[in-house]
């Protein structure tokens, strides 16, 4: 092996309710009465930050949490009801420094006008830590809450055949004009739009400010944005991806994209696969990040992670299956296991915590001084935007005129 | 006949994108970053006001086709701020002006109830109405709505907002993790809304929030606009701050509500309203006149002269006389954006009139518009400030104030140290608040117990 030192890895984690279990709100840990408050979120993030991570993601959607994909599942031993992301997300920054703040949101169904200044807002207030992370939603029961569009049901096993497959890169598409729409909102402020000149009266250089005049197959905006470039310019775009439909929004959007690769070879494929997309796009030299996305039950002892997995499995009804890798161990298996998937490829992970009130504060006080003791983590924060974290530069302004 | 005193609500708006905010002084700061959001928030909590206020707009104004670039241009997004704000607030009421044209009833009444729960019950919805295609062109689905439905869709929109916020009973959370039940009843947030304007269908999916629902603001002055806040509304931002005029419009509305079976105490009338305070009444009479100028600058006077010209007037001097040529009234206009426009329905009359002002007055451009244009509501010393505010408020001219301060993130501060303990000592305003929730500072009920009254 080199000499080189490790390379140092990006850690992320997925805030969604109690946590990714279905039955993790069973356990002592986990607040489900304070679900919807405020301090809730405060103190997983506080926690988060505690743990030097670079950001966490919040979980939405537009209809109540379902075991299925097309419709509600009518359950009512499980976590319904949530918080809208960008507002949670906004409502945690200022109780926070450090930690970068990614909400979910849904192209689908919501003007990217309006999320543009959001996330753009969500930045201002956080001062450099906000990002997005973009979903599509096929889902009938979530377009019938906005009567605007009809979508025919459809199960997950339907979205891979052909049909659900030209249904989910329409979507796709749609979701990649969204987020273009979004970034050019962004730049439509230069930085120095704001000069408050009093000796001509003008408050702007109205030189500098642009329409951003997009014109696409499903929606064209004039712009420019109603609120100023926020301070990272460009706030982070995120998006989770499991096929070559999404592959290619990540590699024609995105800054980090999520994989979920169940082991190391997967995801030495899975990274190639979306560096050849980047290629097509002509982003060959941008830099995007390819995050792994692992669910984790950690204790001090694998018996005693595998025995809670077990036994939330058992309060479930069924066994916990997921997208992504189900991991049970302890910190240094996991931090073995993350390593590996790192020196396959993938530059952080986002860790989804099977029980929020036991997994996050594992990973935070267990892990990262597991990772940290091997020198692949940081030890301090060592800058000041979420951008800064993940050693993005800060854009330059599409817009402006480069003398 | 002895009248128990009214209590005054006083409700701090933002400074907002028009020439009443005067970015030119050196103590006027940013607009945009948070610390003045805060800052100003603190402010009202601090005098114990019931609210800070945000206004809205979808779209930089335009005038001439090019963005207008005299008054403060820009704002962030109304809900992110007030999710932030309910971060460094503990009491402060948090109203944002929410469109019910560039906006699905599905996502904003998930917005408001998620800010409801996220501040603990201090959530507040502005609901107005809009149509220009102008805004239109920044949305999915450009102009859609023609001007005569604005009011027909703002109707329809909280309706179907309110069966949203309704369709969770407020003790659907059992969470009971000993018998593995979480929620009551699997139908919670069912809801079936077929409409003109909307038809959909399903669950909501964000539980009942501590006020039940949003208190609803409505800001429209048209006919149309007092009927709907006499039917729906729990207050209305109203611009009749004058004492006569106050007075007019709240025998006016608050005429209405027995037709909607409402009581009197059931909408408020809050009137915006701008102040300048000194040692002295004299002083604050000749800080106005001051700030006045601040506020219309040579190049503000001509391009407020255009709204009524609707024409190009760049090359007159804005020190000099009044145009002579008399204004295009054709159907384009030159101003795009903002609600002023709609205010010149006459432009030939008021060209006239103006002109008669400025020849009796010996007025140039500038002086015409800084004397024609929206003078300061209260002007004087503490003392008489908080006696005036107090007189109105007596008088049923409204129920309270919410003040448009012109310097951000400053302009409170005066009023807060000086004025507001004046109003306490009077008994008319409160020390400390009483309860925890928006509805409690408003003296509102909470939707669950006047449905229940309206069922009884």
């Amino acid at each position: 092996m080199s000499s080189t030192p490790p390379a140092q890895l990006h850690l992320a984690v997925a805030l969604d309710g109690t946590g990714w279990h279905p039955a993790s709100w069973r356990e002592q840990a986990a607040r489900p009465r304070d679900l919807f408050t405020a301090g809730y979120w405060a103190d997983l993030v506080a926690e988060a930050e505690r743990g030097l991570l670079d950001f966490v993601t919040f979980e939405d959607g537009l209809a109540l949490q379902s075991s299925r994909y097309g419709e509600p599942d009518g359950r009512t031993d499980q976590v319904r009801g949530r918080l809208d992301a960008v507002l949670t997300a906004s409502r945690v920054a200022p109780l926070t420094r450090h930690i970068g703040l990614v909400p979910t949101v849904t192209a689908t169904h919501t003007e990217p006008f309006h999320i543009s200044k959001a996330i753009a807002t969500l930045d201002y207030v956080s001062t450099g830590r906000a990002g997005l992370r973009v979903q599509v939603s096929a889902r009938p029961h979530e377009a019938a809450h906005f009567g605007r569009r009809a979508f025919p049901p459809i199960t997950t096993a339907e979205l891979q055949d052909p049909a659900g497959q030209e249904r989910l890169t329409e979507l796709f598409d749609e979701a990649a004009d969204y987020i273009e729409v979004v970034r050019r909102l962004w730049d439509s402020w230069e930085d120095d739009a704001e000069i408050r000149d009093v000796a001509t009266g003008r408050f702007i250089d109205r030189d500098k400010l642009h329409h951003i005049d997009f014109e696409g197959k499903h929606f064209s905006v004039k712009g420019p944005s109603i609120t100023p470039r926020p301070p990272q310019g460009q706030p982070l775009v995120t998006a989770l991806a499991h096929q070559a439909v999404p592959y290619r929004l990540v590699a024609r959007q995105a800054d980090v994209g999520y994989v979920t690769p169940h082991d190391a070879d997967q995801a030495r494929a899975l990274v190639a696969e979306i560096r050849t997309a980047q290629e097509s796009a002509g982003r060959a030299d941008d830099p995007l990040h390819v995050f792994g996305d692992v669910v984790v039950f950690l204790d001090d002892e694998r018996t005693a992670a595998e025995d809670r997995r077990a036994r939330l499995d058992a309060l479930a009804g069924e066994p916990y299956t997921s997208d992504a890798r189900i991991f049970a161990g302890t910190p240094a298996q996991l931090a073995d296991l993350l390593q590996e998937f790192a020196e396959a490829g993938l530059s952080g992970f986002r860790l989804r915590p099977a029980v929020a009130g036991h997994d996050l504060p594992g990973i935070t006080r267990a892990l990262v001084p597991e990772l940290q003791r091997r020198g692949v983590f940081r030890t301090a924060y060592e800058a000041g935007t979420l951008r800064g974290l993940l050693g993005l530069a800060r854009p330059a302004n599409r817009y402006a005129a480069t003398a | 006949m002895s009248k128990p005193l009214k209590q005054i609500h006083l409700a701090a708006h933002f400074p907002g994108v028009n020439n009443t905010t005067v970015w030119s002084d050196p103590r006027a700061g940013s607009h945009i970053e948070f610390s003045s959001f805060a800052y100003f928030a603190r402010t009202a909590e601090r005098a114990k006001f019931d609210f800070l206020f945000l206004a809205e707009g979808l779209r930089l104004r335009e005038q001439g086709g090019e963005i207008y670039d005299l008054d403060v241009v820009g704002r962030p997004d109304t809900f992110t701020v007030l999710a932030a704000l309910a971060a460094v607030t503990e009491h402060l009421g948090l109203t944002g002006t929410i469109n019910s044209t560039f906006n699905e009833p599905y996502e904003v009444a998930r917005q408001f109830a998620s800010l409801d729960h996220l501040s603990g019950g201090r959530s507040a919805w502005n609901v107005v109405t809009s149509w220009d295609a102008f805004t239109g062109e920044n949305f999915r689905r450009g102009g859609f709505l023609p001007q005569q439905e604005r009011y027909s869709r703002a109707k329809e929109f909280l309706a179907t907002a309110t069966e949203l916020f309704d369709s969770w009973g407020a003790d659907e959370i059992l969470a009971d993790q000993a018998t593995g039940v979480f929620l009551r009843d699997a139908k919670a947030g069912s809801f079936v809304h077929s409409g003109r304007h909307f038809d959909i269908h399903g669950q909501f999916d964000v539980p009942r929030s501590p006020q039940g629902r949003p208190v609803v603001f409505q800001a429209g002055d048209s006919e149309e606009g007092r009927e709907f806040a006499a039917s729906s509304a729990d207050a209305i931002f109203s611009r009749h701050a004058t004492l006569e005029g106050g007075k007019a419009f709240y025998t006016d509305v608050k005429r209405r509500l027995a037709t909607y079976g409402r009581r009197h105490d059931e909408l408020l009338i809050l009137p915006a309203a701008t102040f300048v305070l000194a040692d002295t009444d004299e002083e604050a009479g000749e800080l106005a006149k001051e700030v006045r100028r601040q506020q219309v600058s040579g190049a503000t006077a001509i391009k407020h002269l255009e709204f009524v010209w609707n024409r190009d007037l760049s090359s007159y001097d804005p020190e000099g006389p009044l145009p002579d040529i008399d204004p295009d009234v054709g159907t384009d206009h030159i101003s795009q954006g903002r609600a002023q426009v709609r205010m010149y329905r006459d432009p030939l009359a008021t060209a006239r009139e103006w002109r008669e002002l400025a020849t009796a007055h010996h007025w140039s451009i500038r002086d015409l518009v800084i004397n024609t244009g929206n003078r300061q509501t209260f002007v004087g010393s503490p003392a008489t400030v908080a006696r005036t505010i107090n007189d109105h408020v007596q008088a049923d001219a409204s129920d309270g104030y919410i003040l448009v301060p012109h310097l951000t993130p400053t302009g409170l501060d005066a009023f807060a140290d000086k004025v507001v303990p004046l109003l306490q000592e009077q008994g008319v305003f409160r020390t400390e608040y009483a309860g925890t929730t928006l509805r409690d500072h408003l003296g509102l009920a909470h939707p669950d117990s006047v449905d229940d009254r309206v069922a009884s």
